[in-house]
């Protein structure tokens, strides 16, 4: 067969490549940019090299920051995940149950993030909010603008209460892609719970269930609106994960060449966390 | 190993029943010997997957008993029932070996190791799987998978009834064959009671000694395969088995004489009732002869298959399909038949009249 050969057809791909230039490209180069100089302000640069990359690296704020990222991002998976599979098994699988069930758990994300950091500061707030005064009536000394514990506890509450519908949309939809079949084969294989869940359910939602993992882990570790707005960072640094201490080393003390090697140390976290762990989830689906 | 008698079972997936049509079974009533091999043989929606899943407890019956050796097991579940059945597409344990898969249903149990290896290498020697006992199940072919399925139903010595729901669906025509005598050998092997349920007639009847037709939620007839095929009860039982089916015609009866298209036909007893609704006449193409006098019918189209000949005629009661010896000399134009008396039958409302 001929094929006809026309480099004109290489137009066609221009406006996709100048919308990626302007919205990818261009700005992460100009991040690139400053995380390898000095900048004095009216455009003035002064060549670094990696010193600001040596310098985050080494930087206790930044293990500090790193160390308070990576705890929160482990908790609130390992309480979502468990709780978000566990709702899902216990929706109704029909009658009029599934649609209030579905409108219910897509409810929280529907509330922008900032209005979910401001419900979730007038809630908790010990003297007038319900849950802050509701603790304290019962007698627990509750103050999340003071204590770091309580901090903790109501930002990853928050992040609980809005992003757990997530993992149970996803499982709810693997569960019930599962033919009738299996189950009835399980009951007469004489199959417990358990197993029918290890054997059956489980690895059926491995595939959802990975793509859940990779949403809620990307989305938490890059958590800025919600605790800026609950927590601010506080008290002190307690709260600072990793984008609000970026800001704040960016905006608030106009460090950018630091600023900027954190970016691209944090973006390449992320990458290679969600790299590994989708090659680890996916490996034995290749070799089948 | 058991009896299973059902009696009088009816099932409706609905809450309420207006009409017949809302039953998926009706009135079923079933004896089934211990040890023997049963088709349940239909077209699909005839009632056939639902009367399985009662019989193995995956459903309650809306109405009727369910019965194993006459003890009432209505309300047991699968589990206490002590029955296997094999579904049909391959049901797999994605994450376990092929040995697992097998063991499965004998773990949970509480077997003991070396009985559960022993059993399982026994059976797997006999699906020809032992080579691939140690891969993971989830790599397999189809009907590698059915295997296993099929595997897993028959690993237990100790069940009640076999049950198979259309499990060769998904196997290739040639290890259809293979494992269609592999189940029939196995039963004479094991000599438990197995329940084929097919819409597959050629598998109902080379599988069975006794077949079950069902018809919209009705046993329309039982009995073996010649008796299904030299005697149907029901018109749908001649229509539905048999290749072609049978010529169904309508016909009219007065002072017990049969009349179809202006003529007298002789039907295989007489008729004594008088007072009739929808009558028909039923022959098999098989049972038709030419003749020099009898029904004038025309020529339309002779097709030959190697073995035999279908000719369409068209007669003035209806068309007629006649089955003859491939070496049969066709009469081309018009011609005369004549129907076997002995194969010929009457029907009222479908039901034979004897």
């Amino acid at each position: 067969m001929n094929k006809t050969i026309n480099q004109k057809a290489w137009f066609f791909v221009i406006p996709v490549f100048i919308l990626v230039a302007f919205n990818a490209a261009i700005p992460l180069m100009t991040v690139v940019n400053y995380s390898f100089q000095e900048t004095f302000g009216n455009n003035v640069f002064a060549w670094e090299g990696t010193r600001w990359f040596k310098q985050i690296l080494i930087s206790e704020r930044f293990h500090a920051a790193l160390g308070r990222q990576i705890a929160f991002t482990f908790i609130i998976l390992l309480i979502q995940i468990p709780l978000g599979i566990g709702i899902a098994l216990t929706m109704p699988k029909k009658g009029w149950g599934v649609p209030v069930c579905l409108i219910l758990m897509s409810m929280p994300l529907l509330i922008p993030w900032n209005v979910v950091g401001a419900m979730w500061n007038i809630f908790a707030l010990p003297d007038i909010g319900f849950l802050g005064h509701s603790l304290n009536g019962m007698g627990f000394d509750y103050n999340f603008t003071q204590q770091p514990g309580d901090a903790w506890f109501t930002t990853i509450l928050m992040d609980v209460w809005h992003w757990t519908s997530l993992v149970v949309l996803l499982s709810y939809a693997g569960l019930n892609s599962i033919q009738p079949a299996y189950y009835q084969a399980a009951e007469i294989d004489g199959a417990s719970r358990w197993a029918t869940f290890r054997y059956i359910e489980l690895p059926k939602m491995k595939k959802v269930l990975t793509l859940a993992i990779l949403l809620r882990f990307m989305d938490s570790f890059m958590i800025y609106t919600e605790p800026f707005v609950l927590t601010g960072g506080g008290p002190g640094n307690t709260t600072a994960f990793l984008s609000i201490d970026l800001v704040k080393m960016a905006l608030g003390q106009f460090d950018l060449g630091p600023a900027a090697a954190m970016s691209l140390i944090y973006f390449f976290i992320v990458l290679l966390v969600c790299w590994v762990f989708y090659n680890l989830m996916m490996k034995n689906e290749a070799q089948s | 190993m058991a009896k299973i008698t059902l009696k009088d079972l009816s099932h409706s997936y609905l809450e309420k029943q207006n009409s017949n049509v809302d039953w998926a079974l009706r009135e079923v009533n079933i004896d089934w010997k211990d040890g023997g091999a049963y088709a349940l043989l239909g077209p699909s929606g005839c009632g056939k997957t639902t009367l399985l899943n009662i019989v193995s407890g995956l459903l309650k019956p809306t109405k009727g008993k369910v019965l194993f050796n006459d003890k009432d097991i209505t309300t047991l579940n699968p589990v206490e029932r002590d029955i296997a059945q094999i579904f049909q597409f391959p049901v797999i344990y994605d994450t376990m070996t092929v040995y697992d898969n097998l063991a499965f249903p004998l773990k949970n149990r509480g077997l003991s190791e070396s009985e559960i290896e022993s059993k399982v290498k026994e059976i797997a020697e006999m699906l020809e799987l032992t080579s691939t006992l140690n891969n993971r199940a989830s790599g397999l072919t189809a009907d590698g998978k059915q295997k296993i399925s099929l595997g897993r139903g028959l690993v237990r010595s100790d069940v009640n009834v076999i049950m198979f729901d259309e499990p060769l669906t998904v196997i290739d025509p040639h290890l259809k064959w293979v494992l269609r005598s592999k189940l029939k050998e196995l039963h004479q092997k094991i000599n438990r009671t197995m329940i084929y349920v097919t819409h597959d007639q050629t598998e109902a009847l080379t599988f069975a000694d006794q077949v079950v037709v069902m018809h919209e939620g009705q046993i329309v007839q039982t009995g073996t395969p010649v008796e299904l095929f030299e005697k149907p009860k029901h018109t749908f039982v001649g229509h539905f088995i048999g290749s072609p089916g049978m010529n169904i015609l309508p016909c009219e009866i007065k002072n017990g004489e049969v009349n179809f298209s202006g003529q007298k036909i002789l039907s295989h007893k007489t008729i004594k009732k008088s007072n009739f609704n929808k009558t028909q006449l039923g022959i098999r193409p098989e049972f038709i002869n030419f003749s020099n006098n009898g029904i004038p019918v025309k020529i339309k189209r002779v097709s030959n298959t190697g073995r035999h000949k279908i000719i369409d005629t068209e007669s003035r009661g209806g068309n007629i399909k006649i089955l003859s010896n491939s070496s049969t000399e066709i009469p081309s134009g018009s011609a005369h038949i004549t129907f076997n008396q002995k194969y010929t039958y009457v029907y009222e409302d479908n039901w034979i009249i004897e």
